[in-house]
């Protein structure tokens, strides 16, 4: 390999101190300013053409003082979003196990087709007529996620899973006042181990939330549930498999038990991805059930959002599905924005137009890619993959209810960390600079320091063997005592830790321009 | 199969390993009356080139928007996107991260929504702005509820130029939270008495502008009467491209403002996914639902950004808190702020400029046209026209002769009486072609 010079370079030449950059970028790693503070108001990066005068109807308000807009040109906007962009980790970069999120991989091919002219670039209130494709993709899609869930009918429009679970409550609600039980049945049962939308959306509608204490082994009893059954219970909301990363071994029981109190199934369906061809939902005794499909179909989280969250929904609360929904008339589909008949009692409308179709088109196309046989080899290698980390991390991890078999997602906790002086934030922090994202840590909040393993089913073996070498060496090293690698980490991320106490004290949520002169007068 | 590393020689390996004999042992908590033994009853896997076949046949039956002329509005609006905007989406560090709930590696994330907050805060006039919210619609909803929160009232009152979809999210939620709506009869030429619903009862007042028929209301004297009993005036956008030409929300007395974010950098995409955005004061942050994103520095002291106020949201407070949400519209979002980066000041009010003259233009063709009144007095880049015929049955044959024409209001509002009223939205993607296309198969049809 030559240089510019044609001189050929060897390592032994290169000194061992770094001297501190004039510029504070350090090679690939650049600082970037804010938009701010690079950018000017008269700077546009779009060429448009100003248009020939005219009168205009604004009835007087228009906008007389100036916005406070910078603008870049095109390659100034290229290179602050690229540099901003290197400062991220995404699947693409390395393992990701984030428990309960699946980070899995998004297939470009997803990307190509949602942006194919007819899905993207078609208007929700254009005619009927000239969207019979993109009645086709929601159709098709609901007939799949009915028949992976032996459901009877879904809900498409929420807009992310904890949308879905409000569409899911309030067709339970409709439900229970359709019946006239309305006044009294207003309590919702909630494990302690649920994700907190699922109380904070029970509260949001008007429930109260009913805990259903958590045992030390992992699972919802049964008699627990029972216990706090009554004339007075609407529903309970309970995630299968559940957080702690195991599948709820009562759960035909405990469908039986809400069913017979007179109460409704909701089923929290973050994690269907580790059953999805395995179990189907809708024989286990659910009544709704949200699916994120940026979990379990694969759609890209887009560093949070945007989601899409339908709800499955049994016969009993089928009638009670929001406006819009799909239906076939003498063979073609139409789309339904208001109830017709007396069969259909919508509960409303969710959002202002259909959902997220984006999204349905890429869900879509991972189940046509992956078929039934590849959705369950999916959820077999997802399961695989974190058992295999369990038993790879067995005997230096602890883990709070016992070593059992898990679903997708291994849970730890930090008792193998007591009289470490690491806490399990620290030790999150550590993984940064091994270059992993962290783990799901504090949650489920029944476990003390929790740590949440989800690999998916998209790391392969030698992925997952490296990543347990990288977690026993650091565990090891925790356990020896070298507190300083955790205590200080990251030491080799685009930033150190960041100091969220100062954020959230004196919450700085814009720029504003700085005062001149300022810095002299301090 | 494509996506899945694993090999069978892999799983044996594993299997081993963990010390069970198959896959099955690892499910044995799932009764074995429920566990399914074999695949279900839909089609085997496919390669690329056969799924790209089944997807492209189904978009093809679709009429995008580019391909014809297309006048579609009513809450959504087809806008010119720069190519610049897809590609950056699209970056993988981008596209496949999580929340940032990791923020030393994350501040791409944190950085964007630091700047999306500032641009959506200065274009509102509002103190403060949210990381987004899924769309308008619901966006809506959440500020309802939370002026709620504020005034520890319980009772919104909707203007009648409020989007009938808007209407219906917000009645849907609050039905279901018990609290009171009074929605105003639909209001075509914005001469409904808004103050005269406004009481010391009245948490909130909820106004369009520019309203789902196009009129550019004049917000000051409904929020000086909402200030005097002690309510909230909440300014709603569902064209956010009208900001860069009309007086921000915030400068007229708004104290939350919410809206759709869709046309500055997201597609149509069929109703979603689109963006909302969120902005109120400062005095009111902590009632605030969604993501914020908040300044600090690191332990080098170097600048540095988080999420931040966390102790409003569910996962903190669960059944107390400010909202359900979990999530923003991120990509969505960070689509919105890199294209209006690109446009800067100049850019938007320019592009703003275009549409409004596009619109007048367009309205002015239109009023010369035998069958057709133009009824508003002002608009943006939409406004409503009263057809001799109903208005459905136009759009369908204008469709026929391949005009998409606009958003019959008899389809937002059946039963109103209003079958002959047609939303007509015009923005910079029109051309003098098609605004003669449309005149022409419009004289045809009435």
């Amino acid at each position: 390999m030559l240089n510019r010079q044609g001189r050929p370079t060897a390592a032994g030449e290169a000194g061992t101190n770094a001297h501190p950059t004039f510029t504070g970028n350090k090679a690939l790693a650049q600082i970037e300013p804010l938009i701010f503070e690079i950018g000017h108001h008269e700077t546009t990066g779009v060429d448009l053409d100003e248009p020939e005068a005219f009168t205009p109807r604004l009835g007087g308000l228009e906008r007389k003082e100036a916005i406070g807009l910078p603008g870049l040109s095109e390659p100034e906007a290229m290179r602050h979003y690229v540099r901003l962009s290197q400062m991220n980790y995404g699947i693409d970069t390395g393992l990701f196990p984030l428990g309960s999120c699946t980070m899995k991989h998004n297939a470009r091919l997803n990307e190509r087709m949602a942006r194919l002219p007819g899905f993207s670039d078609v208007h929700p209130l254009q005619p009927v007529s000239t969207v019979r494709g993109a009645l086709e993709v929601m159709d098709e899609l609901s007939r799949y996620l009915v028949t992976l869930t032996n459901t009877t009918t879904v809900a498409l429009s929420p807009k992310a899973g904890a949308h879905g679970e409000l569409c899911g409550m309030m067709a339970i609600k409709a439900a229970i006042e359709a019946k006239g039980e309305g006044k009294t049945r207003n309590v919702v049962l909630v494990p302690d181990s649920a994700h907190g939308t699922n109380p904070a959306t029970a509260a949001l509608i008007g429930f109260t939330v009913r805990p259903v204490p958590a045992r030390d082994d992992g699972w919802v009893h049964v008699d627990d549930v029972k216990k706090l059954l009554g004339p007075d219970v609407a529903a309970i909301m309970l995630t299968n498999p559940n957080t702690c990363g195991l599948f709820e071994n009562q759960v035909v029981e405990i469908a039986k038990a809400i069913h017979d109190a007179g109460a409704y199934f909701y089923c929290d369906g973050a994690n269907f991805n580790a059953i999805v061809g395995k179990a189907r939902p809708g024989d286990l005794g659910i009544d709704a059930m949200h699916i994120n499909l940026h979990k379990t179909f694969s759609t890209p989280h887009g560093g949070g959002g945007p989601g899409s969250g339908p709800v499955v929904l049994s016969a009993r609360l089928a009638p009670f599905a929001p406006v819009p929904f799909i239906t076939a008339e003498n063979g073609v589909l139409t789309l339904v924005e208001q109830a017709k008949d007396a069969t259909e009692q919508p509960f409303g409308r969710m959002t202002a137009f259909h959902g997220q179709m984006g999204m349905y088109v890429r869900a879509l196309t991972y189940m046509l890619s992956h078929g039934s046989d590849g959705m369950k080899q999916a959820s077999e290698d997802a399961v695989l993959n974190a058992n295999y980390i369990r038993a790879s991390l067995a005997d230096l991890f602890s883990q709070p209810f016992g070593d059992k078999p898990c679903m997708h997602e291994v849970l730890f906790d930090d008792a193998w960390l007591k009289d470490t002086g690491v806490t399990t934030l620290d030790f999150a922090k550590a993984m940064i600079d091994e270059g992993y994202h962290p783990m799901t840590m504090y949650f489920p909040l029944v476990v003390h320091g929790a740590m949440l393993i989800e690999p998916t089913e998209s790391e392969s073996k030698a992925s997952l063997d490296l990543f347990i070498a990288a977690l026993r060496d650091l565990a090891m090293s925790a356990k020896k005592g070298e507190t300083e690698r955790f205590s200080g980490a990251p030491y080799h991320a685009p930033r150190r830790r960041l100091d969220e106490t100062r954020a959230a004290r004196t919450p700085v949520l814009k720029w504003t321009k700085p005062a001149p002169f300022a810095e002299a007068a301090e | 199969m494509r996506y899945l590393p694993l090999t069978d020689t892999d799983r044996g390996e594993m299997l081993a390993r963990i010390g069970v004999n198959t896959v099955d042992d690892l499910f044995a908590d799932i009764p074995s009356n429920v566990l399914l033994k074999a695949p279900l009853d839909l089609p085997r896997r496919k390669g690329e080139l056969e799924v790209e076949r089944i997807m492209s046949r189904m978009a093809a039956k679709n009429v995008p928007a580019s391909s014809v002329p297309f006048f579609v509005g009513a809450g959504a609006y087809k806008h010119h996107v720069p190519a610049t905007v897809d590609h950056l989406i699209q970056r993988s560090e981008f596209l496949t991260s999580y929340t940032p709930y990791q923020p030393e590696i994350a501040q791409g994330t944190l950085q964007y929504l630091f700047e999306f907050q500032t641009q959506v805060a200065a274009l509102t006039g509002m103190d403060v702005a949210n990381a987004s919210m899924y769309d308008g619609s619901t966006g809506t909803g959440e500020a309802v509820l939370m002026a709620h929160r504020v005034t520890k009232r319980r009772k919104a009152v909707l203007s009648g130029g409020l989007h009938p979809h808007y209407v219906d999210v917000v009645q849907t939620l609050s039905k279901m939270a018990s609290d009171d709506v009074v929605a105003l009869a639909p209001d075509v030429s914005a001469t409904e008495d808004l103050l005269a619903s406004i009481d010391d009862s009245v948490s909130c007042v909820v106004v369009q502008t520019p309203d789902v028929f196009g009129n550019v209301r004049d917000l000051k004297a409904i929020a000086d009467k909402a200030h005097q009993h002690g309510a909230l005036l909440i300014a709603v956008f569902t064209e956010v491209m009208s900001l860069g030409l009309l007086q921000s929300p915030g400068s007229m007395g708004a104290d939350i403002v919410v809206g759709e974010g869709q046309s500055i950098g997201n597609a149509l995409n069929f109703g979603g996914p689109y963006v909302g955005l969120f902005a109120t004061q400062s005095k009111y942050v902590r009632q605030m639902p969604g993501r914020l994103c908040g300044e600090t520095a690191d332990a080098d002291g170097n600048r540095g950004f988080v999420l931040t106020l966390s102790t409003r949201e569910q996962h903190i407070r669960r059944d107390k808190a400010t909202s359900n949400i979990c999530t923003n519209s991120g990509l969505c979002c960070l689509a919105f702020t890199i294209h209006m980066t690109l446009l800067g000041e100049a850019g938007l009010k320019r592009l703003a400029r275009i549409n409004h003259a596009n619109a007048v233009k367009l309205a002015d063709q239109l009023a010369g046209v035998k069958g057709v009144e133009v009824l508003n007095q002002t608009f943006f880049n939409e406004f409503t026209v009263m057809l001799a015929k109903p208005a459905a049955e136009v759009v369908e044959r204008l469709a026929e002769k391949g005009v998409l024409a606009g958003v019959p209001v008899s389809r937002l509002l059946p039963g109103a009486g209003l079958d002959r009223l047609l939303l007509v939205a015009s923005t910079e993607v029109n051309t003098d072609d098609d605004r003669a296309a449309f005149v022409a198969a419009l004289k045809e049809v009435l």
